[in-house]
């Protein structure tokens, strides 16, 4: 398959957030002002981007079966799929851990933003989703690359268009209840129902 | 150590069911609800919600992990170096999930294997990790297990409200059976296709957090 197809892919008709609607709750709690928004979806993206590749050459030469063939021969009926999800989710968790230090260190007013939902990627049902559909789509090395960058930037994206919807609706007349989380809700329904068109496109 | 031993004397006076302690229980419902508050654990509650019985057992799941995994974590807080506290925790909540989907595969297979990949994407449902990181990395077991209560059935209560409006209108049932009557559908009723799509239970969730915020005014977002 051509890279570019499965960038495109990736960020636009398999959206991570409004396709699959994966990645909700940071999706939601950090989208109240583009600049958070922007810190948490560049985050994303590093994030995706490296798990991925990192979780492709875990599962290829470690976890699939007959990927232990290289060590012996003997080796080569071990199928370890069954560890996958540890597997994944440690990798995943020790970059975000590595993330959070870095930001913690360099970009302090934005680690404050985040907050708790810094630690929350982890367990961002998107990453690790990424992770999975890698695995399941049988992508190659090089486009397990392309794909994360592409999920990332996807959720990139969608999370900056929601930002700015809130900004603006910030000036609509929303019924009090309903202003912030609840609007922000039914617009993320709406934007998922818009992305349905999508839907039919084959690249 | 004397500091120690005489600050464990002074908690250990505070009684069990202290108004604290209760509040921890109570706020989750309403207050301080896990999803239409906190916005933890969105992406569970949309994927599973199609249906009221996958939406019940994957409560009952979540609240299973939530309570030990506040627990084993608050009580080994002191011990875990902040720097691999997200991996710790992870193992944690992996190990628990495991035994939970072993629980389920022998005593409700039937159901187990409709929720399979939902029952490990608990690992990865953020309610779990963070009430840990928000309470249990920062209090006592007790808490922690009354805290892991609260939000565990705070969680339960929307997810049953969302599964039973999409079953009723996305399939005409409620927990499997058929409630809509047949006469219904031959005056030409038709099952709603969109409830059975995540964005139906966005809205959902967006009109419970309306009435909410309008019953309890203070909730109201002031931006």
């Amino acid at each position: 398959m051509d890279l570019v197809n499965i960038f495109i892919k990736s960020a636009f008709l398999e959206n991570m957030i409004l396709a699959y609607f994966l990645g909700m709750c940071s999706f939601l709690a950090v989208s109240k002002t583009v600049k958070t928004a922007v810190g948490l979806g560049v985050a994303v993206i590093f994030v995706l981007g490296i798990t991925a590749p990192i979780n492709w050459l875990v599962n290829t030469y470690f976890l699939k079966e007959g990927a232990l063939a290289f060590i012996s021969p003997s080796l080569a009926e071990v199928d370890l799929t069954f560890l996958q999800y540890i597997v994944f989710i440690a990798a995943i968790a020790s970059m975000v851990q590595l993330v959070e230090i870095i930001v913690e260190r360099f970009f302090p007013p934005l680690y404050n933003a985040l907050g708790i939902f810094l630690p929350l990627i982890t367990v961002n049902c998107a990453i690790l989703g990424g992770s999975l559909f890698m695995v399941e789509r049988e992508y190659a090395f090089d486009e397990t690359v392309v794909f994360g960058l592409g999920s990332g930037f996807g959720f990139f994206l969608a999370i900056v268009a929601l930002a700015s919807i809130r900004e603006k609706l910030r000036y609509s007349h929303i019924p009090a209840p309903l202003r912030g989380l609840g609007i922000a809700f039914i617009v993320t329904g709406l934007m998922g129902l818009a992305f349905m068109s999508f839907a039919g496109i084959s690249l | 150590m004397n500091a120690e031993s005489s600050i464990d004397n002074v908690v250990a006076k505070e009684p069990f069911w202290s108004p604290k302690n209760k509040r921890l229980v109570t706020d989750p419902f309403s207050d301080d609800n896990p999803i239409t508050i906190q916005v933890l654990g969105v992406c569970s509650a949309l994927a599973v919600t199609t249906q009221l019985k996958t939406a019940f057992v994957m409560a009952l799941s979540v609240m299973v992990v939530l309570v030990l995994s506040n627990v084993i974590i608050s009580a080994i807080r002191n011990t875990i170096p902040s720097r691999i506290r997200m991996i710790v925790q992870l193992v944690v909540i992996a190990g628990l999930v495991i035994l939970v989907d072993q629980v389920l595969r022998a005593f409700a297979y039937d159901v187990s294997r409709q929720l399979s990949v939902y029952i490990g994407l608990i690992i990865t449902n953020c309610i779990i990790m963070g009430r840990l990181e928000a309470l249990a990395m920062s209090s006592k077991p007790s808490a922690a297990m009354l805290d892991g209560i609260g939000n565990g059935f705070g969680y339960g209560v929307i997810l049953i409200i969302v599964s039973f409006f999409r079953e009723l209108f996305g399939a005409g049932s409620l927990f499997g059976y058929q409630v809509v009557p047949d006469a219904l559908y031959e005056m030409g009723y038709e099952n709603n296709g969109i409830m059975l799509t995540s964005a139906a239970a966005m809205f959902i969730i967006g009109i419970v957090i309306w009435v909410q915020r309008h019953k309890n005014p203070k909730l109201v977002d002031a931006s």
